[in-house]
């Protein structure tokens, strides 16, 4: 009889303290969301706190500002999500199915457009949204991202894997092209549709830049927006800050341990695939 | 009911035939592919052209323009603040891109085990890189606070002096490096990791059979096997630092003393804080034009690879 003792990896010795550097400040961000400015000002400052406190949170959740930058935060993620599913995966189908004129040439125009950085596109789509009456509306975060060239790419290759038999026994049956990728294609593309989802709204949730430039008025903030701003004017309220901060924060680290092998697998299709 | 259902999708069905013979797919395709063609062309190709024309012009983004030629091309070649900016904007990729994709192969390697817990490991390492810019800049902002923050008690505790951080001229750009590292050597991690599973096996252990320590298959079997992944990781990493803009306006927004100001920062103070849309058209071509140019070489490596296995 032999007695097997678990071995404990010598790994852990350098792992373990490393990925604690990496959690440690999301855990003094949400602890110190739960402190008094009091404790926080204290010198030098309280790491664990005696008591906990709901002030950072009632300035955060009881005020009108963080409430409805959440809220546009989740308007324009959503349908940015919605559109990108529809509009990549109809354009991804096209390019990858059906023949038409002047097919190469479109495609790789928008293949193109992947390497074009924003910095040049900024100004003139600035003054486009301005011109279509939507600068410092939620439309002018939604409409430069109906649909990306990345998904359009990401669709029509996953697209092209697909057995094409399937798709052939239902045009048959009088099935027209529509009616191909909304009954046949797309329920077997969910795995693309799913990564595609993940990344759109990952880069839709955190957008920082663009609203900044086309937003003005404090109600049509976005949450990373509106957080910056806050904390512009809050600097001494570390409590309320570190709060809106974990709100913003939220939702994309839920969604992530929720969904991790998705969004893994869309952060890394970027690298593989791009 | 049946019957006339029938009856009329037999008749539908010949002049779709005839539609078909005489346009091909075209209809279908186009009416496919619009909503793509108008956002993505409109609001990309237009503005590259339009931002050219725009970069030989006197703009404030409101009032009409004028012709200037090639003055705003001149001055940027003479303006300190823009060398300043550009000077930053070096010393932040020079030490971001390597430090962060060797960390990030470091981490890759000892993470590539089945071990209890290697589950939570990565995602405490990946966690930074998923939120957002703002929030890891404004989160930092309160940790290495002068007089409030973490940073300087733990500092305290040590017997250390209050640093200014992000108050200090000479340690602000060091300390937003600081912070870009942590956010984002988890995306190399897994970019990384994900690569070590296709290393063949087979070749691995061709090597450790022929006598090849540990570090020996390492360095003459993983590695290479890694470079493809390392040229896409460095080139991805090069453009994500000379187009650093969030972490800087989450944290410093330029100062103290505009020691962190970088290009695109800059860029974005001409156009939209003095609008001078014009001269910041012209920095932000001569920016893209390098950022272009790295982007196509990775494209014609890969296409080199494909082609010399």
């Amino acid at each position: 009889m032999s007695i097997r003792r678990p071995r404990i990896s010598p790994w852990h010795l350098a792992l373990a303290p490393i990925a604690i550097l990496f959690g440690l400040p999301f855990a003094w961000m949400l602890i110190s969301s739960f402190m008094s400015t009091a404790q926080i000002n204290r010198f030098p400052p309280t790491i664990i706190p005696s008591s906990f406190h709901l002030e950072g949170w009632e300035t955060v959740l009881g005020g009108a500002e963080f409430p409805r930058w959440f809220l546009n935060s989740t308007i324009v993620a959503v349908v940015t999500v919605i559109s990108n599913l529809v509009f990549c995966s109809m354009a991804g189908y096209a390019f990858a199915r059906l023949k038409f004129r002047g097919s190469t040439v479109v495609f790789l125009l928008i293949l193109a457009t992947l390497i074009i950085p924003f910095q040049i596109t900024m100004i003139p789509t600035f003054i486009v949204m301005h011109d279509l009456h939507l600068s410092d509306t939620l439309g002018a975060l939604i409409v430069p991202n109906l649909v990306t060239p990345f998904g359009v790419f990401l669709m029509r290759q996953f697209f092209l894997n697909l057995p094409i038999e399937v798709e052939e026994a239902a045009r048959i049956d009088g099935c027209s092209r529509l009616g191909v990728l909304l009954h046949v294609a797309m329920p077997l593309a969910k795995p693309a549709l799913a990564t595609l989802a993940a990344l759109t709204f990952l880069v839709s949730w955190n957008e920082l830049f663009w609203p900044l430039i086309v937003i003005n008025t404090d109600s049509n903030f976005t949450l990373p927006v509106g957080l910056t701003t806050f904390q512009g004017a809050h600097s001494v309220d570390w409590p309320a800050v570190m709060a809106g901060n974990v709100l913003t924060a939220l939702p994309v680290v839920v969604a992530f341990l929720l969904t991790q092998r998705t969004f893994i697998a869309s952060l890394t299709s970027s690298a593989v695939k791009g | 009911m049946e019957a006339l259902a029938s009856t009329s999708t037999a008749a539908r069905r010949p002049q779709r035939r005839l539609r078909e013979r005489l346009l091909g797919e075209n209809p279908t395709a186009w009416a496919f592919i619009a909503p793509a063609v108008v956002i993505i062309l409109g609001l990309t190709i237009v503005p590259v052209i339009w931002s050219l024309l725009l970069s030989f012009r006197s703009s404030d983004l409101i009032s009409p323009s004028h012709s200037v030629g090639l003055a705003n091309y001149k001055a940027l070649v003479h303006d300190k603040a823009l060398g300043a900016a550009v000077r930053h904007t070096l010393i932040f990729t020079v030490l971001f891109v390597p430090l962060s994709i060797v960390a990030g192969l470091g981490l890759a390697l000892a993470l590539d085990r089945r071990i209890r817990l290697i589950g939570l490991y990565r995602t405490l390492i990946l966690v930074p890189f998923i939120v957002a810019t703002a929030v890891q800049g404004v989160l930092f902002s309160f940790i290495f606070d002068q007089r409030f923050g973490v940073a300087n008690s733990i500092l305290h505790r040590l017997g250390i002096p209050s640093q200014g951080f992000l108050d200090d001229p000479s340690q602000a750009l060091y300390i937003i490096i600081l912070i870009a590292l942590w956010g984002s050597i988890g995306f190399c991690v897994i970019i990384y990791l994900a690569a070590l599973q296709d290393v063949p096996k087979e070749l691995k252990e061709a090597a450790a059979v022929d006598g090849a320590s540990r570090w020996g298959v390492l360095w003459h079997v993983t590695i290479p096997q890694l470079a493809p992944i390392t040229v896409f990781l460095v080139v991805w990493q090069t453009l994500t630092a000379l187009q650093l803009f969030d972490l800087v306006y989450a944290t410093t927004r330029g100062g103290p003393l505009e020691s962190t100001v970088v290009i695109v920062y800059y860029i974005y103070l001409q156009a939209f804080q003095l609008f001078h849309a014009g001269y910041a058209a012209a920095i932000a071509y001569v920016v893209a034009l390098v950022l272009i140019g790295l982007s196509a070489m990775q494209i014609v490596y890969r296409r080199w690879r494909v082609a010399h296995p």
